[in-house]
């Protein structure tokens, strides 16, 4: 998980850097000047964290931002015809979308599919990239890796929020669902704690965005506990048949068990048809 | 003493019988019967096939027995109290149940099939219809009967016959009448109107927490919170009316037919409750504005008074007015002007009242 | 075994003296009933029906029918502390703390799928055979009704665990209650005791579900039992068969074995479905509150086309006089629905009208041999069809990547398009198998051999069909048709003067007229000549 890379040595290190300061000063800005950032009080010491990313990752990903996302971000990521702008959207936003492969996006579909990450794609070079883009204008930072230990996190509490603001898309055990125009709600089973707590905070795609004022970091480890613990537990029933409700259900009963009965019901009046002696 | 007929010697009346003798013999349990008759349409089994079917017959029972036994058993050694255990349980008892009826079935489809002969024996069918004499006796006895009666000649007995059944027959419907009150204009209220008990105006809390919403908090366009009203929040009866879905916009994005004055901040809140048929529409795409109804795909179009542009509802989601109280809590300034949810028969065009009222 | 053991027989002596049992027996022991596969269709909802009502009967044991809100302190960790009616916890307590209580539960509803699928294939197969005629149309309706009644039992049930699921479903009944002209509001209000959802509903369906519906469930399927015993049951075309016989197995002992059989494999099939695969699970879904919704919520099978046309239609509504008539929500809850049954249960009468048949019939027709009738079969089978798999467009998006308005808008041209093409394909294909059964009857079969001529010509040995087979086929029987010709004066027949009659002539020519009548071979054995260049059908058989 990308999150585990930060350890508590790099964060102390990182703030004695000469550079830390400007870095403050412009992640300050950043928060005052888009307006859009998060100020949730769990997520400060994250953001001097990252924010405070040597110029060397900020330069990294500038390059890496220029070889891999410019053609459709434009150059200084101020957004093109085809993709949005990226000033702003923070460090979760890249993290999310690069880590689970939907970026850079393979064709302009309706939506950016879940893919096998590109080769240059690691730890590292996700963090320089994330280093610049928030370097841009602030936003979201990634989460810590306690900020999404789904052990630390209440299950059921995290169902009746997640029952409130989740399944309506992404179905009742995360499945996905479909929504307008060629969109869906993907599953969540390939999502790990990081991305699902940064998709909530950056609101990816069609996704609506989730803040932490309102639904809290700690809400939000309540709702990946329940959404790992639920994913990684038995269906006792047997097959959970795809976890979609009815419809899956109805085939079988059609499909398997008339079937099987038609086939008895066909050797029980079957003729005897008997060996010619 | 049914038993003491076959010990009579032939021919000889029973001098005294102790009870009621039966009238016949016994239905079963006479005569010695040979078994093998040959009658047409009955061709006996092959007596060597008969034979081994028999062992795979005597096989598939004992599988039978075996599978009933380990049913059993699994009932006492699988204990519940987890989900793993559940599952471990429901495995054993399952697959035990399953295997002992299957082969109990497939041993006597054997038997059938092998064991016992095949069979092509005719049966005559007859027309459903009486013969006519029977017919013609019914008839008769019914008018007959009739007429004894005195149903057909005594008109007045008639008449109060009819006239005493109908109250009676509709007292089970009037019975059913305290099954539920009258709807009255209930449909048309929520308690988002409702006076508060210390008179402040109701808050907007969270659904899942019940936290109450400072504006200023709820500050990320493109996000989307549940909400309900404040003291209420597991009330069923309020929520399946009041919920609302709350919604925030950069504020160019927000067109006419969303009411600006209901707003606060770019902040927008809709009946959660679909007007199709009820369903909570809450699908919502931060990047279109769209909110769907996972039930039946009615599509509204959020930063355009919710109004309708794919799907069977035929109206827009209800927009609350809100506001901020002293504390910056998003507030409810009064309830919604059109009723809220599916369509009813007293509804009306509620929209169009509401509009000439303002105008 | 020569003589009755003891104990049967003072036992039926015992019974005898009391009830005559004996005359009874002696008519029915042997009752022949007559072997084919599908005369056990409506088995499977027979005997699904009675294990519904032994795993039904063990859940009542530990459910309780209340939405008192309660606390859940079960085993099923990601729910506890959670509020939720009593009605849920007890359901989940019967699924993790009850041994065995999820088998029983997941059989039920297993049961409850097939009970419903049973019947639905059961009617087919009662209609495309035309078993439904006279003498039997009222076990026909009988039957419908037990379909009626069996939808609102699926209906009663899957909504008592009242999990967000189920909920759901309950919401959109209560939407479309709303939705009925003037009566509406008020059925609504009775129905769950004032205002959706209320605290009434799930004890009231309890009621509806365990005893009422069931107990009328259970005495039409015992009138339609002993109407179906009364009259015997119709049999297959085939050698020794007529209208006036019935040809097969004796009650006992074969049949009694073959139903226990048969009885064992539904209950094993069923445990089977029980034990390996999960079905409604009810912990995942999280109580019930009208806040709250999932993606992806279905509701079980047989409401499926009742879900499908809600998705359907386009958004109509009509506002008069203060009053509102919701056509989005009426025209798809009534309409399918209502030409479905309404159709089904007035088939027989209209068929008897056109065709002016009044004979009765013990002999099962073979679909093709009434092209319109199973035309007008696959044309409902279609229309089912196509509302069935809208009912789950959502699904479809979502796992093949089908844009969800596409599939709505899809639907609503197909909904009228594929039902027509399928009467089309259906009649044709029906005429084609009439053809190849005249072809065999006249010609022979393909024997797969193909044999030399002196003179160099190849052809193929054709030889007659098994007597059985050959017997089947001619049991073809001519459909009637009302008399419509004009006498000699030119004036048609008193019934057919009016519009309505001469529309029934005209239906009736085209229902009942036979295309292809059957005609017997001419004792040939060898036939099919293949030209000498002429390889499109002879030559797969020749290698």
């Amino acid at each position: 998980m990308i999150g585990t890379g930060i350890s508590v040595n790099s964060i102390t290190a990182r703030r004695r850097h000469p550079l830390a300061r400007y870095a403050v000063v412009a992640l300050a800005l950043g928060l005052l000047g888009g307006g859009y950032a998060v100020a949730g009080p769990g997520s400060s010491n994250a953001d001097a964290a990252i924010a405070s990313g040597k110029a060397d990752d900020v330069a990294q990903g500038k390059s890496l931002f220029v070889a891999h996302c410019a053609s459709c971000h434009g150059l200084n990521a101020e957004g093109t015809a085809k993709a949005p702008t990226l000033v702003g959207v923070g460090a979760a936003a890249v993290d999310f979308q690069v880590s689970s492969g939907r970026m850079p996006a393979a064709d302009a579909g309706p939506q950016a599919a879940r893919k096998p990450t590109a080769e240059w794609v690691n730890e590292e070079t996700i963090g320089d990239l994330a280093a610049f883009v928030q370097s841009l204008g602030g936003g979201p930072t990634r989460p810590t890796a306690e900020q999404v230990d789904p052990t630390m996190g209440d299950p059921a509490k995290g169902g009746e929020l997640f029952r409130a603001n989740c399944i309506q898309c992404h179905n009742f055990v995360g499945a996905g669902g479909a929504l307008t125009y060629g969109k869906y709600a993907p599953p969540l089973n390939p999502a790990t704690p990081t991305q699902i707590y940064e998709a909530m905070v950056t609101g990816p795609q069609a996704m609506p965005v989730f803040n932490d004022s309102i639904i809290t970091p700690d809400k939000k480890r309540d709702m990946i506990a329940y959404i790992t613990h639920v994913r990684s537990q038995v269906d006792p029933g047997g097959s959970g048949l795809g976890r979609i409700g009815p419809v899956t259900e109805g085939l079988v009963a059609w499909v398997v068990g008339l079937s099987l009965l038609i086939l008895a019901a066909i050797w029980i009046t079957a003729k005897k048809r008997r060996a010619k002696a | 003493m049914t038993d003491n007929i076959n010990d009579q010697p032939e021919g000889r009346v029973p001098a005294r019988v102790i009870g009621t003798p039966p009238s016949n013999g016994p239905i079963l349990g006479g005569e010695p019967v040979h078994e093998v008759k040959d009658v047409p349409g009955v061709i006996p089994p092959d007596p060597i096939s008969a034979r081994k079917a028999e062992r795979v017959v005597a096989l598939l029972f004992t599988i039978t027995f075996l599978a009933g036994v380990a049913f059993i058993a699994s009932y006492v050694i699988f204990q519940v109290g987890t989900i793993d255990k559940t599952a471990a349980s429901n495995y054993a008892l399952g697959s035990s149940l399953s295997i002992a009826l299957l082969s109990l079935a497939a041993g006597i489809t054997v038997w059938v099939r092998r064991i016992m002969p095949k069979y092509n024996l005719v049966q005559e069918r007859h027309p459903m219809a009486s013969e006519p004499e029977t017919a013609e006796y019914v008839e008769e006895t019914f008018l007959q009967g009739a007429g004894e009666s005195g149903f057909v000649k005594h008109k007045m007995l008639r008449r109060t016959l009819l006239l005493a059944a109908a109250p009676l027959g509709l007292a089970p419907l009037v019975l059913l009448k305290d099954l539920g009150p009258l709807p009255g204009t209930a449909l048309r209220h929520t308690v988002w109107g409702a006076p508060t008990k210390d008179g402040k105006p109701r808050r907007l809390v969270v659904e899942g927490t019940g936290q109450p919403i400072r504006a200023a908090d709820f500050d990320s366009p493109g996000g989307i919170l549940s909400v309900v009203p404040e003291g209420y929040e597991e009330d069923l009866n309020a929520l399946a009316k009041a919920t609302l879905i709350l919604l925030k916009f950069r504020p160019d994005e927000l067109k006419s037919g969303t009411n600006l004055n209901w707003t606060h901040d770019g902040i927008v809140a809709y009946s959660k409750i679909c007007t199709h048929v009820g369903c909570p529409a809450a699908l919502y795409e931060q990047t279109t504005h769209h909110i769907l109804c996972p039930c039946h795909q009615s599509t509204f179009d959020a930063a355009d008074g919710a109004k309708v542009i794919f799907g069977p509802a035929a109206r827009p989601l209800p927009q609350l007015p809100i506001g901020i109280d002293s504390e910056g809590y998003l507030i409810a300034k009064s309830d919604f002007k059109v009723p809220v949810g599916p369509s009813f028969w007293e509804r009306g065009d509620a929209e169009a009242e509401a509009r000439e009222q303002k105008a | 075994m020569d003589t009755t053991p003891k104990p049967i027989a003072g036992v039926s002596t015992f019974l005898d003296d009391r009830l005559g049992a004996g005359s009874f027996l002696k008519r029915n022991m042997r009752k022949i009933f007559p072997d084919h596969w599908s005369f056990l269709l409506g088995e499977i909802a027979l005997y699904s029906f009675i294990i519904l009502l032994l795993t039904g009967t063990f859940l009542t044991l530990w459910f309780k029918p209340s939405m008192g809100e309660v606390v859940y302190s079960g085993s099923y960790q990601p729910l506890v502390g959670v509020k939720m009616s009593e009605a849920y916890a007890s359901a989940l307590n019967i699924s993790f703390d009850v041994r065995g209580g999820l088998l029983i539960r997941q059989i039920h509803h297993w049961a409850a799928l097939l009970f419903i699928a049973g019947m639905m294939v059961h009617m087919l197969r009662v209609f495309f055979t035309g078993a439904y005629r006279k003498p039997r149309e009222l076990n026909w309706l009988i039957g419908v009704g037990l379909l009626t009644l069996a939808l609102l039992e699926g209906l009663t049930g899957y909504s008592l665990p009242d999990d967000l699921l189920s909920g759901a479903g309950l919401r959109i009944t209560e939407g479309v209650m709303l939705g009925i002209p003037v009566v509406g509001t008020y059925l609504t209000f009775l129905l769950f005791g004032g205002e959706y959802p209320g605290h009434d509903v799930i004890s009231r369906f309890f009621t509806i579900h365990i005893l009422l519906i069931p107990g009328i469930l259970l005495a039409l399927i015992s009138a339609h039992m002993i109407l179906m015993w009364v009259q015997k049951h119709t049999q297959m075309p085939g050698t020794g068969r007529s209208e006036k016989n019935v040809v097969g197995a004796p009650f006992y002992p074969a049949f009694m074995a073959k139903a226990g059989a048969f009885t064992l494999f539904t209950f094993a099939v069923i445990a089977l479905l029980g034990t390996f695969a999960q079905i409604n699970p009810i912990w995942l879904f999280g109580p019930y509150t009208p806040a709250d919704i999932s993606a992806g919520s279905q509701p079980d099978f047989y409401m499926g086309f009742l879900e499908g046309s809600l998705r359907l239609m386009p958004s109509w509504e009509i506002n008069f006089l203060d009053h509102t008539v919701s056509l989005s929500v009426l025209i798809p809850a009534l309409v399918p629905l209502g030409i479905v049954m309404t159709g089904l249960a007035l088939y027989p009468f209209i068929e008897q009208w056109v065709t002016g048949d009044r004979r009765e019939h013990h002999i099962a027709d073979r679909p093709r041999n009434n092209p319109h009738r199973t035309a007008i079969g696959f044309t409902g089978i279609t229309f089912y069809g196509v509302l069935w798999l809208l009912g789950a467009n959502d699904e479809i998006s979502a796992n093949f990547h089908i844009s969800l308005y596409e599939t709505t808008i899809v639907g609503r041209f197909a909904i009228f398009i594929v039902p027509a093409i399928a009467y089309f394909v259906t009649y044709r294909i029906c005429i084609g198998l009439q053809r190849s059964d005249q072809a065999m009857l006249s010609h022979g079969v393909e024997s797969g051999v193909i044999k030399r001529l002196p003179h160099g010509e190849y052809i193929e040995v054709h030889t007659p069909p098994m007597e059985d087979i050959a017997d089947h086929i001619r049991g073809k029987k001519e459909i009637p048709v009302v008399e419509s010709g004009e006498d000699t004066d030119g004036i048609p027949p008193k019934g057919a003067r009016t519009a309505l009659g001469r529309l029934r002539s005209k239906m009736s020519q085209a229902y009942g007229t036979d295309h292809i009548p059957l005609e017997e071979g001419h004792g040939h054995e060898e036939h099919a000549a293949i030209g000498a260049g002429d390889h499109s059908d002879g030559h797969k058989d020749g290698h």
